[in-house]
Parts: structure tokens; sequence; C-alpha cells
């Protein structure tokens, strides 16, 4: 983070906001953005984020609760998974009468 | 949009701690080589110093643009001649403040605040796309506006859904989503007016030569004078040029004062059949820069509002955070729904629930 | 009869029309971004209201008045709103603690209109109560951040509310319109909700820390048609167009 001296404890808290759009989808990422408290971000998530009918529901999360992957570790995390071609149906031949399955 | 790209001189900017920030030339290969395939980067990802101090510069100006850009439509929200306009108008101004909101918090993933954005736009270190220190003056500088200002912008927003920052262009997306009325409105209100009364229609072709040269400006410099644009297209967060833009916006927007039935202010506009395109009359760059440097007819009242709605905010956002600490003390563990007044109870808002429930 | 209905719809549309034309005057001016959306969408919520209150006003009249001339076409004194809508917008704090006091106000009226014998009036009252919820939870968790924030705030909230609160005995006032229009069953005596109105409000004034001021004797008369000096200001700005240019279309 940029050190400018400026007392950072006088901000609100950054809040990650996640919305469904519609009953059977998940939540999903839509944005951020600083709110006192819970309720408050819950409430400014529906007035700065829902303001088109974008959702049916909202979840709020304290952006510093959230723990990321490191992107430097991306190698060891995400390429491991790259050899493991037989996890995809696309890998099996099957006789064209059954390969709908 | 409403980025300029406007070359100004930058704030001197203090020497950050981002992941991997110390210049690494591997680093820096694998960095080159992902813009090269036109992948996108990420908040967390390694970028080099420059890249991140260029995105910060034009996500805080474009994020000022917005709100400073509340003002001059504000001013006439009360004064709407209709109620569906007072509408309209209202959701417009609001829709920009979410911009605002939606980029400052795209460039506070690169490790600087809100409150260090604005601090640098209270005292004029960060500029703002200056049509907003153009005054208006009649209702129908509204509908000009949406026509044109806005008309402009999307021109310059659209590329960049698709520039090299992840965050600032998911930002974008979302906010040429919102745009697609803006100017729509601006132009349906126009033909109301123009099917109207005589005085109607001259105060259309007013607000038209007012705002049209300014809009012109809003593509900034001419690519011969901007030092950024190279290095700005090859990060991916400038892809098409300022001249180039503009020309698109002559092109696009000429056809539409012919159908709305005004003229616009330039002798020089005429049609080239050979080059299907239009030619257009020489951009006074000493208004332009003259405007920028603060010498505009409504800089120095667009800030003074600003300053002014945060200073007298400031008891409202220390108050909030100390209620929230007080809270906090008391209820550790406190969820949203717990303290909440009586009336929470019919709100349409409810306590999220824990991820191991859904 | 037809006369009491349409000055009775009138009162209804008035209040909201004149309280957005106020919230809308925050619109870039806010504390902070998110509230300056917040506040907009509430203008927003309350000119929806008006919009379809003015209009059935208009039906009901049977002049072929519609939303626009009765919204910007009157004088001064057949405006019907209650005075504390029509008052400066103040700082941020009076400012949520009037949307606290007439939310708290509105969703009491609506919960009752909706089953108005007035079906179109029933069916706008639907739609407005979720809005008025909405608006009443926002008010009410400011006034408590506020109420119980710092000094200052604490401070400037106690002002707030002593400076409203004489103009909330005319929500509760009735006349003979009121009262003919509870008996056709087409609308409500307020006086009827009033001692819900107070459980609601000492309620969120209490966990706010702050104190109930007592009553007084003024009560304002907006709802009658005369309104404080405030009212012709806001009405200049409100009618600045249509007046100077009669008959336009925009
Ligand atoms: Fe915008
Ligand atoms: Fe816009």
């Amino acid at each position: 983070m940029m050190n400018t001296g400026n007392d950072r404890s006088k901000e609100w808290p950054l809040w990650e906001i996640f919305i469904r759009a519609r009953n059977g989808l998940d939540h999903k990422h839509c944005g951020s953005l600083h709110a006192p408290d819970a309720k408050a971000a819950l409430q400014s998530a529906r007035d700065v984020f829902t303001r088109r009918q974008e959702g049916v529901s909202i979840w709020a999360v304290r952006a510093e609760n959230i723990c990321a992957s490191d992107p430097d570790s991306k190698a060891e995390m995400f390429d491991p998974a790259e050899d493991k071609i037989y996890r995809h149906p696309t890998f099996y031949k099957l006789p064209k009468e059954v390969d709908n399955m | 949009m409403y980025t300029q790209s406007m070359d100004l001189p930058q704030k001197k900017e203090q020497s950050a701690s981002a992941p991997g920030a110390p210049e690494n030339p591997e680093y820096q290969r694998e960095f080159d080589a992902r813009l090269a395939q036109g992948e996108f980067i990420e908040a967390k990802d390694w970028m080099p110093e420059a890249y991140r101090k260029t995105l910060i510069r034009q996500i805080s100006q474009h994020a000022h643009s917005e709100i400073v850009g509340m003002l001059p439509e504000g001013n006439w929200i009360t004064r709407a001649p209709t109620l569906k306009r007072k509408a309209i108008l209202l959701a417009k101004v609001q829709d920009e403040g979410g911009h605002g909101l939606y980029l400052y918090s795209a460039a506070e993933t690169l490790g600087i605040s809100r409150d260090e954005m604005f601090e640098a736009l209270h005292t004029g270190k960060a500029k703002y796309s200056s049509i907003f220190n153009y005054p208006t003056l009649t209702w129908a500088d509204i509908g000009v506006i949406g026509w044109l200002v806005d008309g402009a912008a999307i021109m310059n927003q659209i590329p960049l859904c698709r520039c090299s920052y992840g965050p600032y262009a998911r930002a974008m997306v979302r906010i040429c989503k919102e745009e697609s009325f803006h100017q729509r409105q601006g132009f349906d209100l126009l033909m109301t007016m123009m099917q109207g009364t005589n005085e109607q229609r001259v105060m259309v072709q007013d607000a038209v030569n007012r705002w049209w040269w300014p809009s012109l400006m809003m593509f900034g410099p001419h690519d011969s004078e901007s030092t950024h644009s190279e290095r700005g297209k090859q990060w991916g967060i400038k892809r098409i040029s300022n001249d180039d833009l503009r020309q698109k916006f002559v092109d696009a927007t000429a056809p539409q004062a012919d159908i709305l039935g005004v003229t616009l202010p330039d002798p020089n506009l005429k049609w080239n059949e050979k080059q299907e395109r239009y030619e257009f009359g020489n951009i006074d760059w000493d208004e332009f820069w003259n405007v920028v440097n603060g010498n505009g007819h409504c800089n120095r009242e667009r800030l003074a509002a600003r300053v002014s709605a945060w200073q007298d905010g400031e008891w409202v956002r220390e108050a909030a955070l100390a209620h929230a600490n007080k809270r906090a003390a008391k209820h550790p563990d406190g969820r949203v729904g717990e303290q909440a007044a009586p009336s929470m109870e019919t709100a349409p808002m409810q306590t999220a629930p824990t991820a191991g429930s859904t | 009869m037809t006369n009491q209905h349409f000055i009775y719809l009138l009162r209804l549309a008035d209040s909201p029309l004149i309280l957005a034309q106020r919230l809308s005057e925050w619109c870039g001016h806010g504390p902070v971004l998110e509230e300056d959306l917040a506040l907009s969408n509430m203008a927003l919520d309350l000119i929806g209201q008006a919009r379809l209150l003015l209009t059935h006003a208009g039906r009901v009249e049977s002049r072929d008045r519609d939303e626009d001339q009765l919204a910007f076409l009157r004088m001064e004194n057949k405006y019907r709103n209650l005075t504390i809508v029509e008052l400066p917008n103040g700082d941020f704090g009076q400012t949520v603690t009037r949307n606290f006091l007439f939310s708290a106000y509105q969703v009491e009226l609506w919960k009752r209109l909706q089953i108005s014998t007035d079906t179109e009036l029933a069916a706008i009252a639907a739609k407005s109560i979720k809005e008025s919820t909405y608006h009443l939870s926002h008010s009410a968790e400011w006034v408590i951040r506020l109420g119980d924030g710092t000094e200052e705030s604490h401070l400037r909230m106690q002002t707030a509310l002593d400076q409203l609160w004489p103009y909330s005995a005319e929500l509760f006032t009735s006349d003979d319109t009121d009262r003919s229009m509870a008996e056709s069953g087409i609308g409500v005596d307020p006086s009827a909700f009033k001692t819900d109105w107070q459980s609601t409000v000492s309620q969120v004034i209490g966990e706010a820390t702050l104190t109930l001021p007592a009553d007084t004797p003024f009560v304002s008369s907006g709802k009658a048609g005369q309104h404080s000096e405030h009212m012709g200001h806001l009405l200049g700005e409100l009618q600045y167009l249509q007046r100077t240019f009669p008959g336009a279309q925009w």
C-alpha cells in the first residue's frame, strides 16, 4: 500500500459486494464500496449496484476478510491440473451410438 | 467517459510496495508477454511501477470527471420542465455518481485510497475533463450534453472495455451498459424541443453552438502533441488515438445534427466523398488549455462545490465510523440484523446467510 | 365528494412531490458518493409516487389536467403538502431526520390505504409501501448512527430533531376532508395511527440516544394550502420553465 501519511483510520472500510442476479444463480462479485458498517454496506450496495433490477440478494464482505491466493504461486496452485485430461468427458472416445452419454 | 488525454503534469507520487514492485527483468518479460497476448492484468499481479502510476492517474482523472460532471447537469434537476424529464435527469446524474464510484474502486485496487484521490482533486493536483467547466445556461443544454458530451464519452469509453487492466475494464463494461440511455435521452429531449416553438428551437441551436467545440476538445490534444499515446497503446490502456476517435465522433454526429435540424457551428464542416469522412475546422487549443489550467467559466465553482460537499460531510463520516466502533466494542460478533431498528424487520434487506447455509 | 376526493389525493401526491424536489438538491453534494446515490434513489421513488397520484387526481377531477399541469401550474395555496417537507434541507442530519419522521408516517399511511375503496389508490399504496419501508430503514439507521456517533453529531441531530419536531403536529391534524374520506373508506384519518407512528419514532430516537422534544402549541398548515415562506422559492424553481413558456412541450 501507498503510504502518503494520510490518516486512513478516518476512512470507512472497503466492502466487496456479491450479487445474485436471479434465484438459481450464484452470487457474483460486482464491485466494492465504502461503508461504516454491515447494514450500510448492504443498503449502499442496493443503491449502487441494483438500480436496474440487477439482483435479488446481496452479500457484503469486508475486503480485509477475504483471503486471496498469491499470484506468485499461480504455477504450483493451478498448473498441476493441466495434465489431468482424463477428468474431461472429451477424453473418452466412445462408439457413436452411445456418444451422447 | 469522461477521460481526456491531457498529458498533464503529474503530481509527485510516492513509491509503492505493491507485490513485486521493484523492477525485475524476469517479471517484466512475463508482463510484456501477457500484454502481447492480450491477457488481462489483475490487481495483485506484478506490474511495472510506471504502468501502475499511469493507471492511477488515468482512472482517477476519469472518476473525478464523472463526479464533477454531476454538477452542470445537477444545476437543472430542480428546474426540469416535466416530472418525466425530472426523473430521467435525476437518474442520469445519479448514474454518473455511480460511475465515479466504480472507477474510484478500480483505482483503489492499485493501492491508492479514495480519500487520497479526493485530496488530489480538492487541492487541484488532479485534473478532470475540462468540458464540465462550461456553464449550463438553458434547459436545451441538458439535451445537448446528453447528445454530444455523453456521445463523445461513449466513443471514448467503448475501447476501454478491452483495456489491459482487469478492474478498469470491468468497471468500463458496467459503465458502458449504463451509458446507453444517456445519449438517447438527450437526443429525445432535443427532438421534442425542435418540434416545439420557435423559442425552443432557438434555445437548442444556441446550446449546440456553445457545446460543439468543447465536445471535440474532449478527445484531447492532437496525436502529434500527445506524449502518452504510444505507451498507452502498448499497455492496452489507450487503444484508439485521440484524433481517430474525434474523427469517428464527427462522422457519427454530423448526420444526427441534420436529422435534428440544427447547424453545427463550423463553416469548414463538409463531407469528403473520396475519403468517406467529414472534414472539419481547427480547434481553438488556446481555449482548451485555458480551461484545463483553471480559467474556464466554472472551474472555481465546480471545485468549490466538491470541496464544500466533502468538508460539510466530514462530521457525518466521522460519526458513522465512531458509531460503528461503539457497536463493534459492545457486540464483537455482531451480525447485521441484531441491533437493527425495529423498523428493519419489515425492510427488504436481510442478513447475508453464511456460506455454509447456501 | 368528488372535490374532497380530489383534494385528498393532492395531499397524498404533494408531500412526495415536494420532498423529492428537496432531496434532488442533494444530487452531487452528499457527504459520500454512496449516500448521494441513496438520496437520489429516494427522490426517484417519491417522484414516481407523485406522478401516479397526480395522474389519478386529475382523472378524479375530470377537468383534463395531467400530472404536469397539476405539478407545475397551481398557485402556491393550491399545493397541499405537509409543511415539514418544504423546509430547506439543512445539513445531512436534518435531511435524514426529516426523511425518518416522514417515512415512518408514510409507512403507516400506505399500510392503511392498501385497503382503500378507491382501488387505484389502493394499488398505488401497495407499490409505495415497499419504497417507504426502505426509506424508513435507511433513514432510521442514519438517525441512530449520527445520534449515537460523536459529540458533534449528537448535538447536530438533537438540534435537527428540535427544529423539525414542531412540524410533526401537522401530520396528525384532521379536518373535514380527512374525516369524510375516512368515512367513505377512500382514505384514513391520520389521528388513527398517531400512536403507531410514535412508537416507531420513540424507539429509534431512544436507540439514537436522542431526546424526544416536548410538543408545542404550534401547528403548521401546509395541507390546507398555507405554507411557510420557503415554499414560494421552491415553486419558483419547480415552475420556472412551465411558467416562462406557457403551453410548450418538453
Ligand atoms: Fe458516466
Ligand atoms: Fe453519462
